[in-house]
């Protein structure tokens, strides 16, 4: 097909007409012999690893291999993915053992084996998909951005480019998946996980917001204390979000201000203003 | 520096609470033994274990297992039990709660869902942190003064090796004192808004300098160094005091 | 599996309006309606938040008039109306531009967070075509700012999202669209919604094409479903390219490179390490409209000057590292991490890429109405606000404003009329029979990857920027011999989450929505926006009046006619007037 790219077609002469005929870019040239994979190739009910083989191309992520499987090999290969360039948090998956966007490991920077299977921290559906409707249940819970005041704002930057960093979450819910509290204590009923503490942050840090959720974030489905800042969320964050010292930190102090400073205590039963936080434009 | 991070990653993941296991160890037991059985001055070097209670003289009812330091250390104990790294890293390194993040490791983890509670049972306590940060405050400043009083010693002024060491331990121990978490957070954390309140650009310029101490991992390094130059610093003085090497003037008295 | 004959279940579920899709028209749409008490349903192929929109990177274009007060949607109009060359509905375009401040504003109002000026307002950043600073934007990640506002709105409302949910025929009764038939992805199971009225918003069809900023979503399903029950398409021929994607590593081809580099001041050179866009634009150079700049771009390196792999050089290094951590931080990494280049140092390498698709259902620009009743459409399945090229940053503006508008025209509909939804058993189960055959086919047929492949490669050759009859005849030549072998494809495996029973319904749209593209493309012979006719020598002035209206026929194949543009009225054309003097 490509052939005819040089062809040229000279139905009339005003310009080169050749150039309607565009080239088919493809990936010759740039093949580097191949690459094995483990799959994990199952269900609920339980699979196994299977072994494929592959074209090993120039600059490939762990995502274009799978792909490629899935094109030649395994057409009902199930796998999520969406922007393939990290945008997006779709295409999760735990390589080796660890949260991984698949979109964005390259294939050459593992020496030996390379196994691909869903996250655990949640139900697998099949093959590399697992089911984290479960996160959005939580979002659901969580009082959402909430003012009196009328946009549009005057907020300068300052005052907001903290915020950048929890805002460029792109929930891929790797962090969820690596946090034990979720993965090992399976304490989903009670614990927010920290893709929603990354969320509290913005809300709660926000010039214009006027909700609390200390309440929620301390024992409605919160349950931030159940986190012990050991930080392999932080670890597995795609967009380097400094989860635990940037967003869980901050909030745990915000806790303690409310639950467990007896001096902040006493200090608001003598102001008699309860919950007003400092600089917040309900606050005052 | 960062092929060193990258071998240290690549070694397995036992290796790094096991480590952390033995460096604290070793620091407990050291500095126990030290408040038990030494004397906390020699010459103008007050030892950092001791600070003010060095030439402190306990009242007689006091039984005799309690030394004087032990009236200081509370606070520096305090500070780094209930500090967000330390906790990390023992709850890591000395519950395996996880050991590590990799699955492999986090399979390893004992406790079992209903055992499990976080920082919501026992280590709630850890809220107080902000506390030993205020009375962490004063131990600063004492050893700041001590730092000095190895230069303006009562015999005049003078600059030896030692006095490198105390500066040198007190600079760190401010560093990491003034890049922890709650201080972050009183400082300008738990204000929404800096524009809005009066004092708040300068509270806004205090906290980005608190945070750009702190970010990146600089307060665990902060943690880790100022521990070892405690222990070095202490090390120090225990060897001048020996006579095991002798302390090198740089800058002699009148100089 | 049950065996052929038997009735197979499904599960049926009612709302006021169901809405298709969940990028930002279908969300925006939703809120609209969730908010006066209407029962919504949404249904989205992906999860939640992760359609096309999350990744636009740019900005948003509205005139609020924040960095340069000038700035009007008088301007924003007529921007709009030039790039379009003046096939776009002028009524939307001035509804667009109307309208787009509040839009942004309410997404503030929602806690989107948008870079601050010195005085405390929303930031806008230059764009090509633009005649001022205009595009809202935070860094480059302002799709993933506007997708998580609506999402998590939408998630304190009561509406119902039904993820990762495939529809694949609208339903019909009396000529009214009542519903339609979806079936989940993850099991398999069929549901039949039930809706007094349906809001389509599935976004584009880049997917045709083998180089694509597009996901695996764009697939053009909503502009099929809804031309399947006979509404109006238009201005199909018009796809735009961006001019600048990714040209390596393979893996990465297409992934776009934001405009918000040359916003920011990129500047394009060729191999010769010239920049060209003199020869192009020497007037607004880089920031140019995007058919022009994609179409220099092309002729660099078709011409011979172009980089190592196929490209042409962007460089932004002037911005150094700081100030692209700052401006445009995502590009940094994607660079980094994906091609092993830091554009703080080097140029990157971009070739055009598929980008958008301007055409699409044709809609009344006050109610987002289809030309089929209970059938509404938003966002980028629509067609008419960008005529003949779309100017960046007018596709968010153009999902929240007609997002609101289609929420809006379907609340009205449903509150006039009162009909029944049911729909025939028989005409459901035949609907099901037809979706499940791939898997039921017991012999080896067509895979439907290869057949989705080779149909994107035919599109890449004849149907690409530059265009002439000869290639597209013979374009339009394989793209029906693919038709033909569509029926052959059968996949391996169970209903359980099986991709590759999904890319067999996805083909069909595909290939329909080629042939379409082909056939409009065969019939507007001049030179106008996106639409290139090698052939042709210029625009053609009576071809600029009107506007190919593609509908199916009675036969059921592609009928094309041509329609003439209304005149814009006075107030609006006076403007072009008063600028010219
Ligand atoms: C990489 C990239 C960058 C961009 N940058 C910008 C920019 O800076 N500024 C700008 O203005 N525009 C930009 N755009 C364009 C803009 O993002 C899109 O045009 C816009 O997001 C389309 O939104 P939408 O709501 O119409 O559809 P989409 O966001 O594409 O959403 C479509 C929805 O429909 C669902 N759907 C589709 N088919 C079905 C079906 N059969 N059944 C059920 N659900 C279905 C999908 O799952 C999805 O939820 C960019 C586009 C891309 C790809
Ligand atoms: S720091 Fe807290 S939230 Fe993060 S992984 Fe550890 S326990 Fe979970
Ligand atoms: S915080 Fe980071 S790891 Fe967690 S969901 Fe967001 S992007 Fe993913
Ligand atoms: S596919 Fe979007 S993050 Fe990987
Ligand atoms: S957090 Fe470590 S000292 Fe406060």
């Amino acid at each position: 097909m490509s052939e005819s790219t040089n062809g040229t077609n000279g139905t009339n002469g005003r310009e080169d007409q050749s150039l309607a005929y565009a080239p088919v870019a493809g990936t010759e040239g740039a093949k580097r012999g191949t690459t094995k994979l483990k799959i994990f190739r199952g269900d609920a009910e339980g699979g196994e690893f299977v072994e494929y083989e592959t074209d090993m191309i120039e600059g490939m992520v762990v995502l274009d291999a799978v792909l490629n499987i899935q094109a030649e090999q395994a057409p009902d290969l199930a796998v999520r993915w969406n922007c393939k360039a990290a945008h997006c948090g779709s295409c999760s998956a735990e390589v080796n053992g660890r949260p991984t966007l698949m979109c964005k490991q390259r294939v050459n920077e593992y020496e030996g084996e390379i196994r691909v299977q869903p996250m655990q921290a949640f139900p697998v559906i099949k093959d590399l998909v697992s089911d984290v409707s479960w996160n959005y249940e939580v979002s659901r819970s969580m009082t959402p951005f909430t003012t009196s005041q009328q946009a549009p704002f005057t907020m300068y930057e300052e005052d907001v480019e903290r915020l950048y960093e929890p805002k460029s979450c792109i929930e891929c819910f790797m962090c969820q998946d690596v946090c034990h509290v979720l993965r090992t204590h399976h304490k989903h009923p009670e614990f927010a996980g920290p893709r929603f503490f990354v969320r509290g942050q913005w809300l709660e840090m926000h010039p214009m917001d006027e909700a609390n959720r200390l309440e929620y974030l301390k024992d409605g489905g919160g349950g931030i204390g159940y986190c012990n800042i050991t930080k392999c969320c932080t670890e597995v964050c795609p967009v380097g979000i400094k989860i635990t010292d940037n967003s869980i930190i901050p909030l745990k102090e915000r806790v303690a201000d409310e639950y467990y400073d007896p001096a902040k205590w006493l200090m608001r039963k003598i102001r008699g203003r309860k919950g007003s936080r400092n600089g917040s434009s309900n606050g005052g | 520096m960062s092929a060193i991070a990258a071998a240290w990653k690549r070694l397995p993941w036992w290796v790094e609470p096991m480590t952390v296991v033995f460096v604290l160890t070793a620091f407990g037991l050291y500095s126990f033994a030290v408040i038990v059985l030494y004397q906390g001055q020699y010459e103008q070097y007050i030892s950092p274990f001791f600070s003010f209670t060095a030439t402190m003289e306990l009242p007689g009812w006091v039984p005799g297992f309690i030394t004087a330091p032990m009236l200081l250390l509370w606070i520096p104990l305090g500070f780094r039990a209930t500090c967000y790294y330390y906790r990390k890293a023992y709850y890591r390194a000395f519950f395996w709660d996880p050991p590590a993040c990799q699955s492999k490791a986090q399979q390893r983890e004992p406790r079992s869902p209903e055992n499990y509670n976080g920082e919501r049972a026992l280590f709630v306590l850890n809220n107080v942190h902000r506390y030993f940060f205020y009375a962490s405050i004063f131990v600063v400043a004492f050893l700041w003064y001590e730092a000095f009083y190895t230069v303006f010693t009562p015999d005049g002024f003078q600059i030896a090796v030692g006095s490198l060491f105390w500066f040198v331990n007190i600079i760190l121990v401010s560093a990491y004192t003034f890049s922890c978490h709650s201080f972050r957070h009183l400082i300008g954390g738990n204000m929404d808004c800096y524009s809005c309140n009066r004092g708040g650009n300068i509270r806004r310029k205090i906290y980005s300098g608190v945070s750009r101490l702190n970010e990146n991992g600089g307060h665990a390094r902060w943690a880790w160094l100022s521990l070892f130059s405690l222990l070095l610093t202490d090390i120090y003085l225990r060897f001048i005091a020996a006579g095991v090497i002798q302390d090198y003037v740089l800058i002699p008295f009148g100089g | 599996m049950e065996t052929n004959g038997t009735r197979e279940n499904y599960e049926v579920r009612e709302h006021d309006v169901l809405i298709i899709g969940a990028g930002g028209a279908g969300l925006r749409a939703a809120i609209s309606a969730a908010e006066r008490g209407f029962s919504v349903g949404i249904v989205t192929k992906s999860l939640l938040g992760k359609a096309h929109t999350v990744m636009a990177e740019g900005g948003i274009a509205t005139a609020l008039g924040n960095v340069d007060p000038e700035d009007g949607w008088r301007t924003h109009f007529m921007d709009t109306m030039k790039s379009g060359k003046f096939i776009n509905n002028w009524r939307m375009a001035e509804i667009h531009a109307k309208e787009s401040p509040d839009r942004v504003y309410e997404l503030e109002q929602w806690g989107a967070l948008f870079n601050r000026t010195p005085e405390g307002k929303i930031s806008q950043r230059p764009f090509g075509g633009h005649t001022y600073r205009r595009l809202a934007h935070i860094g480059d990640r302002t799709g993933l700012e506007m997708i998580r506002t609506l999402q998590e709105k939408v998630l304190a409302t009561d509406a119902e999202v039904f993820m990762e949910t495939t529809v694949t025929k609208l339903l019909k009764k009396d000529g009214r669209v009542v519903g339609a038939l979806a079936y989940t992805r993850e099991s398999g199971k069929f549901i039949h919604f039930k809706a007094k009225a349906v809001v389509m918003a599935t976004g584009g069809w880049g997917k045709i094409f083998k180089v694509t900023s597009n996901s695996w979503e764009g697939t053009g399903d909503g502009v099929i479903l809804s031309y399947d029950v006979g509404a109006e398409l238009v201005d199909m021929e018009m796809m735009q390219f961006h001019p600048t994607g990714m040209v390596w590593p393979p893996g990465v081809r297409g992934l776009l490179v934001t405009e918000g580099v040359r916003g920011e001041g990129g500047l394009l050179r060729n191999a010769e390490g010239r920049r060209y866009m003199e020869d192009y634009d020497p007037e607004k150079m880089e920031l140019s409209t995007r058919d022009v700049v994609a179409r220099a771009n092309y002729t660099e390196v078709q011409a011979g000057r172009g980089s190592e792999h196929g490209g042409v050089y962007l460089d932004i290094t002037h911005l150094g590292y700081e100030g692209i951590m700052k401006k445009l931080p995502t590009m940094y990494h994607q660079f980094k991490n994906l091609a092993d280049i830091d554009i703080s140092e080097e140029p990157m390498e971009v070739f055009p890429t598929v980008h958008y698709t301007m055409g699409g259902v044709k809609v009344d620009p006050e109610t987002c109405a289809s030309t089929v009743p209970g059938l509404f459409a938003a966002g980028e399945v629509a067609g008419g606000l960008h005529g003949a090229n779309r100017l960046g940053g007018n596709s968010l503006s153009d999902l929240l404003v007609f997002g609101k508008r289609a929420g809006d025209g379907a609340m009205a509909y449903i509150e006039e009329s009162t009909h029944s939804v049911d729909i025939d058993e028989a005409d459901l189960q035949a609907e099901l029979r037809r979706v499940l055959e791939p898997l039921e086919k017991k012999e080896e047929g067509e895979s439907p990857y290869l057949l989705q492949q080779e149909l994107q490669e035919v599109m890449m050759e004849h149907a690409n920027m530059m265009r002439n009859e000869d290639s597209l005849k013979e374009g339009l030549g394989k793209v029906l011999g693919l038709k033909d072998r569509m029926e052959k494809i059968s996949v391996p495996g169970s209903r359980l989450f099986n991709p590759g029973w999904h890319t067999a319904q996805d083909v069909r749209y595909l290939i329909t929505i080629s042939e379409i593209i082909v056939r409009t493309a065969l019939e507007r012979r001049e030179r106008r926006g996106a639409q290139w006719r090698l052939d042709y020598d210029g625009p053609d002035e009576d071809l600029g009046k009107i506007n190919f209206i593609v509908t199916r026929d009675a036969q059921g194949e592609v009928g094309i006619e041509r329609r003439e543009i209304e005149p814009m009225p006075g107030h609006l054309a006076d403007l072009f007037e008063e600028a010219k003097v």
